[in-house]
């Protein structure tokens, strides 16, 4: 049987969902390719990490949103399952301030009931407080949407990536795409700085750089702003709300979240700034965007502690397509191109509907008849956890190999045995180059109150030792973010 | 049966060390614990001189005052184990504390009497001070990089501009001139240098420049560390418009201050003063929750390494009444309070039976000042005292006695 080779550009999380569900049939040779040296480090890195409830988007103004993203989230509650991904189904409040409000809040229910949504309801104020103890007295209600939840995005783009792996895909990490190779009409491969992989059908799902890409084939209706938000997070002491919470939205935004993330830590943000074309490489926090996000909190959720309890600020970019809906369409003028672009919020959320949605394309749009594996397998084991992990079960650990439990990470509990067994994903997945943000998002290490003081240094010895290099070449984030410069004596030797 | 002791010493640095030797030569059964490979704590990466002057009575090395330690740890017959994390403390009843470690033989549980909390700090890092931009690779602590450089031998960068002039930062600027990196700067937000007057000193011989009253506000770069923005501040410490300037570096040192590791102390309910960031402590250097006492850096920051050993031989003779009397014995306490001028000070109760070395620091540089406690009209004169020296003062047991419920400590420019 002739095997239809599919190339995926990006390995977040919408290119990652995609090489999922493609993963399953026979008849497809999956090829996922990615500039950085690990998976879901773009547009997914720095995310809310919400899976949106599906009332926000009007299907007349953005159909395959509104669409999408109540599919998504139907989908992530029995993918979080499958692959073990790390969640929690709180449920979120749109907290109304004035009476104004209600309004807004009766035509998000009203879309949401039009869009599928179950479950959801006005609540008053005595609801909206019993609801979220901490939430600002003078709220008069809210919104509540039972089936909103959070993930953690890099960990789930890990574990699809891992799920697809072991179901044959083939991971290109490193991999940037120069130009996409098109003869008469039709896709025939993806140049790149590894030379060029063949390609019947390519699927453009590069997220800020996705019209980029598209223009390469000549296809140039659309282009990609940068949206920047900004966010907050605190240490794990800070008590933060139950619920995600939800101010009244604008038209532009739906405005700054104050919610307790996934690994217990309150976060705020974010705010949306546009920025020029030209910027799709600005990940900078700036004073003046916190403190935009920092005021905004305040007003649902005004007991912030101190800026002493801040253990990260971080920023993010979402893709802004031209249009305002995504773009999810095999391009009509070049055969097998399939473009993936403009996944700006609810991306997250969107994104295995968005899989499916693909998956549809491929087979009503190109006319391509998919054939199902006979062994294709769904589930994906997590990494081991030493801070999840019941007393009895990490001492069995323990005793079949030690390093589970020397600690390393003093905040999180990550043990040894954590950070070796996220190596070996990484090796088995592809990763070629070191890093320590690698380790992090596996394993959480260096991600708690002291942001890896004391725990990066011995993460280092250990990704130097598996990846067998020195270890001042073990990086932070991929290339060019080298530890060190060298030994302790290298600069007194190249003065000498 | 369960392993049990009469005190389990958490941390082996030298707060730690010296509490498990005076524990054990006080005839305690004792444990120490570490969560590191070697005991020491930081003391091994700190190999430059200035240790155990009054210790020892004789300057040592960082790993030499270590050294020192752990022999005497081996002679006296001290247990210890390292690569051991406490998981947690069980406080059951005074005597009877449970404490739950992780070490690579497995996840164990030991009984013990009294517990001696010695875990140290942590440094404050780029976050918490508030600097925004990239975050990108090329921004360490002071005492990271001092590990990266003294333990592992790796150089962590060429162009250096260190946040602070604290003593560890001042050390780490000279520690990179001498492996030929270039220090092009050291930020002080504060009108007045941070650290000790003999680690100041080393900005001269260097030739490193000191803005004082500066504040680093944003780093940028694409993978690593590029440039640097420098700002000046006002006598409030306000930004002051205008006022920024570009440095460029590949690397940024954050000396900003320590904060005792207290997590697992607060967890039992171990009450904190804010304005050391420790336990509040009786002059036995018990905590709050009877029969957990603390020393070294987690009870308050220290700058010689000599008061913190003092601090943890104190802990052990307060493990030792403790277990005697079974709960230290009522007493009348008295309240030592930071009066004027007086930023923080240990320990926080006096019972009048003992003398007590009273750890302190001020809350700006003075000179002049007269260091008072009206109640028991006790004054001393001091010629100069600035936040970076840590002041020790005895008081005299009678002189304790003299106080009603409270005594107060002022620091008075003349």
């Amino acid at each position: 049987m002739k095997r239809i080779k599919v190339a995926i550009i990006g390995a977040g999380i919408s290119g990652a969902s995609i090489a999922r569900v493609l993963s399953r049939y026979d008849n497809l040779e999956v090829h996922l390719i990615e500039k950085n040296s690990d998976v879901g480090w773009g547009v997914t890195k720095a995310n809310t990490a919400l899976i949106h409830g599906g009332y926000d988007d009007d299907p007349k103004k953005f159909p395959l949103r509104a669409k999408l993203c109540i599919q998504g989230n139907r989908i992530w509650h029995q993918w979080v399952k499958e692959l073990e991904i790390p969640h929690i189904w709180n449920g979120a409040l749109i907290v109304a301030l004035t009476e104004d409000d209600f309004d807004e809040l009766e035509t998000l229910l009203e879309r949401g009931i039009k869009n599928g949504v179950p479950e959801m309801r006005i609540v008053d104020k005595e609801e909206a407080l019993s609801l979220e103890p901490g939430l600002n007295p003078k709220a008069l209600g809210g919104l509540w949407i039972p089936i909103v939840g959070q993930i953690g995005p890099i960990p789930a783009v890990v574990a699809m990536v891992e799920n697809a792996v072991s179901n044959g895909v083939k991971l290109h990490l490193e991999t940037e795409v120069k130009g996409i190779k098109v003869e008469n009409g039709e896709v025939k491969g993806i140049e790149t700085n590894n030379g060029l992989i063949d390609a019947d059908i390519v699927i453009n799902a590069a997220g800020l750089y996705a019209d980029e890409i598209s223009k390469m084939v000549g296809i140039d209706y659309f282009e990609i702003h940068p949206r920047k938000g900004e966010y907050w997070i605190f240490d794990e002491d800070v008590p933060g709300p139950r619920r995600v919470l939800f101010p009244t939205p604008t038209p532009i935004s739906k405005g700054v979240v104050v919610t307790t993330e996934i690994s217990g830590h309150l976060m705020i943000g974010p705010n949306a700034q546009d920025l020029p074309k030209e910027e799709k490489e600005n990940l900078a926090t700036t004073m003046e965007g916190l403190n935009e996000v920092w005021e905004k909190a305040k007003k649902i959720w005004p007991n912030l502690p101190p800026k002493s309890k801040v253990i990260r600020t971080f920023a993010g970019l979402r893709p802004e397509p031209s249009g305002g809906d995504f773009i999810i369409k095999a391009e009509e003028e070049v055969y097998g191109f399939i473009n993936v672009a403009g996944i700006r919020s609810p991306g997250l959320t969107s994104a295995p509907a968005i899989a499916y949605e693909v998956k549809e394309i491929i087979e009503c749009d190109l006319g391509i008849t998919l054939t199902e594996k006979s062994h294709w397998n769904p589930y994906r084991r997590d990494i081991t956890h030493f801070f999840m992990t019941p007393r009895e079960e990490a001492n069995r650990l323990i005793a079949t190999n030690n390093s589970y439990g020397k600690i390393v990470c003093k905040c999180n509990k990550v043990s040894e045995g954590d950070i070796l067994e996220a190596i070996e994903r990484m090796k088995f997945i592809g990763v070629k180059t070191p890093s320590i943000d690698s380790v992090k998002v596996r394993t959480k290490a260096t991600s708690g109150t002291c942001q890896g003081t004391f725990c990066k240094v011995r993460i280092v010895q250990i990704l130097a030792r598996e990846y067998k290099v020195e270890p001042w070449k073990v990086t932070l984030k991929g290339k060019g973010s080298e530890i060190g410069v060298g030994d302790v004596k290298v600069l007194l030797r190249r003065a000498s | 049966m369960m392993e049990s002791y009469d005190v389990i010493v958490i941390g082996g640095g030298p707060a730690g060390l010296a509490a498990a030797v005076k524990a054990k030569e006080l005839g305690l059964e004792t444990l120490l614990l570490d969560e590191n490979e070697f005991l020491g704590g930081i003391l091994p990466q700190c190999i430059h001189p200035g240790f155990g002057i009054h210790y020892f009575k004789e300057e040592l090395t960082g790993p030499e005052f270590a050294h020192r330690f752990i022999e005497k740890i081996k002679d006296v017959g001290v247990r210890y184990q390292t690569s051991t994390y406490v998981l947690n403390i069980e406080n059951y009843s005074d005597l009877e504390k449970k404490i739950v470690f992780s070490s690579p033989k497995g996840i164990k549980e030991v009984w013990t009497k009294t517990v001696i909390y010695a875990a140290g700090a942590r440094e404050r890092h780029a976050f918490e001070i508030g600097i925004v931009g990239d975050r990108v690779a090329g921004i360490y602590t002071a005492g990271e990089a001092q590990t990266l450089m003294d333990i592992y031998g790796i150089m962590p960068g060429k162009e250096i501009v260190i946040v602070g002039s604290g003593d560890v930062g001042l050390i780490m600027a000279r520690r990179f001139a001498l492996e030929g990196a270039k220090v092009k700067a050291v930020i002080e937000l504060m009108p007045y240098p941070g650290g000790l007057a003999r680690n100041v000193m080393i900005l001269r011989d260097f030739n490193i420049p000191l803005y004082l009253s500066h504040k680093v506000v944003e780093v940028r770069g694409r993978a690593r560390v590029e440039k640097i923005k420098v700002v000046k501040v006002d006598e409030n410490l306000k930004e002051i418009p205008k006022s920024e300037f570009w440095i460029d570096a590949d690397t940024l040192l954050i000396s900003a201050g320590l904060v005792p590791n207290v997590k697992l102390l607060q967890r039992i309910g171990v009450e904190i003063d804010p304005s050391t960031g420790g336990p509040i402590v009786n002059e036995l250097l018990e905590t709050t929750v009877p029969g957990i006492f603390v020393a070294g850096n987690a009870l308050l920051i220290n700058d010689l390494v000599d008061y913190v050993a003092e601090q943890g031989e104190l802990a052990a003779f307060g493990a030792k009444e403790f277990i005697e009397n079974e709960g230290i014995p009522s007493k009348r306490w008295i309240k030592l309070e930071n009066g004027q001028n007086i930023r923080l000070l240990a320990p926080h109760y006096l019972s009048g039976e003992r003398d007590v070395y009273v750890y302190a620091r001020v809350s700006t540089p003075m000179e002049n000042v007269k260091i008072v406690f009206p109640e028991i009209k006790k004054e001393l004169r001091f010629p100069i005292l600035r936040p970076a020296e840590m002041l020790r003062i005895r008081l005299r047991a009678e002189e304790i006695r003299r106080a009603e419920k409270k005594i107060t400590m002022e620091a008075i420019p003349q």
